[in-house]
């Protein structure tokens, strides 16, 4: 009989599905406007990113106030131990069925590796996206602000758009990288019922 | 029913069937006479004055009745454009005016007043020795006639018709005599047809010159153009072009390319034409982003969406080909294939008409530099008529549609400078009359006394209009897409320079790496996937 840990609480599931979902429709949206293909067509891709980051803001505001009043901001202090055990794991562990370096406890959810891509999510992807999303939102007052002296759309557009293919990216990943529990559903099921199964 | 009420039903039902026919029979010889009349809300009317009760013989006796208490009208009309046909224009200190540019329309006035002066607001100007300061020569009736009957023909140097006339020559088409006296009796406002007998017949006729003035503004739909439609706010040419002491405010020349002194509409020294002096510079009240846009794109390029929706404007003349006779040696004319306009004129060479055009745009500031007669060109390059000037970093200038009207017209050889000809005259040198471009240029350049080399040959040149009229109700404005996203593959802007418009303007590098990764990772976790599945399989083997 395997054992079962509750590894995600309901806030956390309903954060992390929501903001995938945000996230995952800010990147249609968001590469519409940036010229890559024709869904919604402009006008309306623009509106419906603007509004999605919105309410991305929103869902953050809450998940910064959870993660500090519960403590669990601590899941993302990087830790080089173990990298390289996680490292060789996902290069030739997985494919002889070796044992799984790291087991996830309630104070450790993340594996080393995890915590140091959402740690440079965090520090690095997240705030570029979003100073360059809100001075693209705020462009129209540039001028009276007097940001229009330091800024220049066509920048502000570049870090967005690196930003956004950093989001693409991990993306591709992460969800790959879900598929690498006991079972290829097991993360997946966990980050859905809260209950992560172990051998 | 009884018989007392069935007699008054069938008297008030004959009563309003005889109204309505006397309505339709006032509409029927003027249509637009009627609704002017009650809208006239002026406190003289001129059909009850002594001065206008006689039979006027000329044009020049109306102006003298006229003067009699307009005292002052004459002196202001002799210091505008209109009358000089002359302007020095500050920015660039060059003398401009119809008086001495060339174009590459008609080309030149000079040696050709006789016909251009059917546009000029006076009476005589056939060559030369015109008495600009003659007050009896100002043309008082081809603004302010209401009759709609006052005609000025090519050829007569301003006068209008005085007795029946065929015209053109030789055409069968007889232009009635002006009655004088009505015309007279019957002044008023200036009108969309008024400024239009002149303006939208610019270039030698209906549409030629301007892709955005022609005789479909006359009674224009809210579509051609919002402000002008009869069934709309109904303006005239002055609603915008607020007049004072006959001072006409706009210029082709020194153009306000960025208004920002706007909405002070009456106040001396702004400019009254602009959208800004109504609209003010940031008008859409729901929507910040598009005030943003106006920062930088004039008004004129999203709501004037094409230019030439009324009919289609000439977009090129070849002056080269002019002179082409038929085996008789008569001259010929062949129509387009839209069988409404010529393509070819022995008279004029060989033209392009388009309609709903998409105008180039650029970035513009108001200041217009000409090649005049006086300029060296080079003859190996397009020739700018008027050069534009604007950068997007001047501060001054504003994304602006244009019309490019391209031509080819004869220049000096020998001292490569454009060239006057003799175009129109009853001799033997005009080349309308003989087809001979020597005889025509000779004649011409010595009427304005200017050296000629005795060499011609024909240049490319390129004359640029900036869109200003016939602006479309919002609805039909351009929308984000027709820049950002152009279905057809073209952006509007995307020859501008300068300017970052998300959608189009991606940086390339960037674009290549990120979907280069991100197809890499893709490739990379697929495969690794693959790995762990044949590892699995071949794992369960054992």
């Amino acid at each position: 009989m395997s054992n079962r840990i509750y590894l995600f609480k309901v806030f956390e599931r309903i954060w992390h599905w929501s903001q995938a979902t945000l996230i995952i429709l800010l990147l249609i949206t968001g590469f519409e406007v940036h010229g890559s293909y024709q869904i919604l067509g402009f006008e309306t891709a623009v509106n419906t990113h603007t509004t999605l980051a919105w309410t991305l803001v929103g869902l953050w505001l809450f998940a910064i106030f959870w993660h500090f009043t519960t403590g669990e901001w601590k899941q993302y202090i990087p830790t080089l131990q173990k990298v390289d055990a996680m490292a060789k794991y996902y290069l030739f562990g997985i494919f002889t069925d070796a044992p799984h370096p790291f087991k996830a406890t309630t104070l450790k959810k993340h594996n080393p590796l995890q915590r140091l891509a959402y740690l440079f999510i965090l520090v690095f992807v997240g705030p570029l996206i979003w100073f360059t999303g809100w001075f693209y939102i705020f462009y129209d007052n540039w001028i009276e602000w007097g940001w229009d002296k330091y800024l220049n759309l066509e920048w502000v557009a570049t870090f967005h758009t690196l930003a956004a293919f950093m989001m693409l990216i991990f993306l591709i990943v992460h969800v790959y990288l879900t598929t690498t529990g006991h079972t290829p559903l097991a993360h997946i099921k966990a980050m859905i019922t809260g209950w992560e199964e172990e051998d | 029913m009884s018989l007392a009420k069935l007699v008054r039903v069938l008297a008030v039902t004959a009563g309003m069937v005889l109204a309505a026919n006397a309505a339709q029979a006032n509409t029927d010889p003027a249509p637009a006479a009627p609704a002017e009349k009650k809208a006239s809300t002026s406190t003289a009317d001129h059909s009850k004055f002594k001065e206008l009760q006689e039979n006027f013989a000329t044009g020049p006796d109306v102006t003298k009745a006229c003067l009699k208490c307009h005292t002052e009208a004459a002196k202001q009309i002799m210091h505008t454009k209109h009358w000089t046909w002359e302007y020095l224009n500050p920015q660039t200190n060059q003398l401009l005016g119809k008086k001495h540019i060339i174009n590459n329309f008609c080309t030149s006035i000079s040696s050709n007043q006789e016909f251009c002066t059917a546009c000029h607001i006076g009476y005589g100007w056939k060559d030369d020795k015109f008495d600009f300061s003659n007050q009896d020569n100002v043309d008082c009736l081809v603004c302010h006639d209401t009759t709609g009957t006052y005609r000025k023909l090519p050829g007569y140097a301003g006068h209008p018709p005085y007795k029946d006339t065929e015209a053109p020559a030789g055409s069968g088409f007889i232009v009635k005599a002006v009655d004088l006296k009505a015309v007279a009796q019957g002044v008023g406002k200036t009108s969309r047809k008024t400024c239009g007998s002149c303006h939208f017949l610019g270039g030698g006729g209906d549409a030629v010159k301007h892709g955005d003035l022609d005789t479909t503004l006359t009674n224009p739909s809210k579509y051609l153009d919002v402000h002008m439609a009869k069934d709309g706010l109904n303006f005239t040419c002055a609603t915008c072009h607020e007049t004072d002491g006959h001072n006409v405010p706009g210029s082709r020349y020194t153009p306000v390319a960025d208004d920002t002194t706007p909405h002070i509409r009456g106040k001396k020294n702004a400019d009254p034409e602009t959208c800004q002096s109504c609209h003010t510079a940031a008008p859409h009240k729901h929507n910040a982003r598009l005030n943003t846009h106006a920062v930088v794109i004039a008004c004129q390029t999203c709501h004037i969406p094409e230019f030439a929706r009324g009919q289609p404007t000439k977009m090129s003349w070849d002056w080269s080909t002019a002179g082409k006779l038929d085996k008789d040696g008569k001259p010929i004319r062949i129509k387009d294939s839209s069988g409404h306009h010529d393509s070819y004129d022995s008279r004029k060479g060989n033209f392009r008409y388009e309609s709903n055009v998409i105008p180039e745009y650029i970035w513009f500031n108001g200041k217009v530099e000409y090649t005049l007669r006086e300029t060296k060109l080079d003859p190996t390059k397009v020739v700018k008529i008027n050069t534009l000037e604007g950068s997007p970093t001047d501060g001054k200038s504003k994304i602006w549609p244009i019309k490019r009207f391209t031509g080819k017209q004869p220049y000096d050889v020998g001292n490569n400078q454009l060239v006057v000809f003799h175009t129109y005259g009853k001799d033997d040198s005009a080349l309308w009359t003989n087809f001979n471009w020597d005889k025509a240029l000779e004649y011409g350049m010595k009427e304005i006394g200017a050296q000629y080399s005795g060499k011609y040959a024909f240049v490319e040149t390129e004359y640029s209009w900036p869109t200003t009229h016939m602006v479309a109700p919002k609805g039909d404005a351009l929308t984000c897409a027709q820049c950002h996203q152009p279905s057809i593959g073209v952006g509007r802007l995307d020859k501008v320079p300068g300017i970052y418009m998300p959608g189009r303007r991606a940086n390339a590098l960037l674009n290549t790496a990120g979907w280069a990764i991100a197809a890499l990772c893709l490739l990379g976790v697929l495969v690794h996937g693959a790995g762990r599945i044949y590892a699995s399989r071949k794992g369960a083997h054992k």
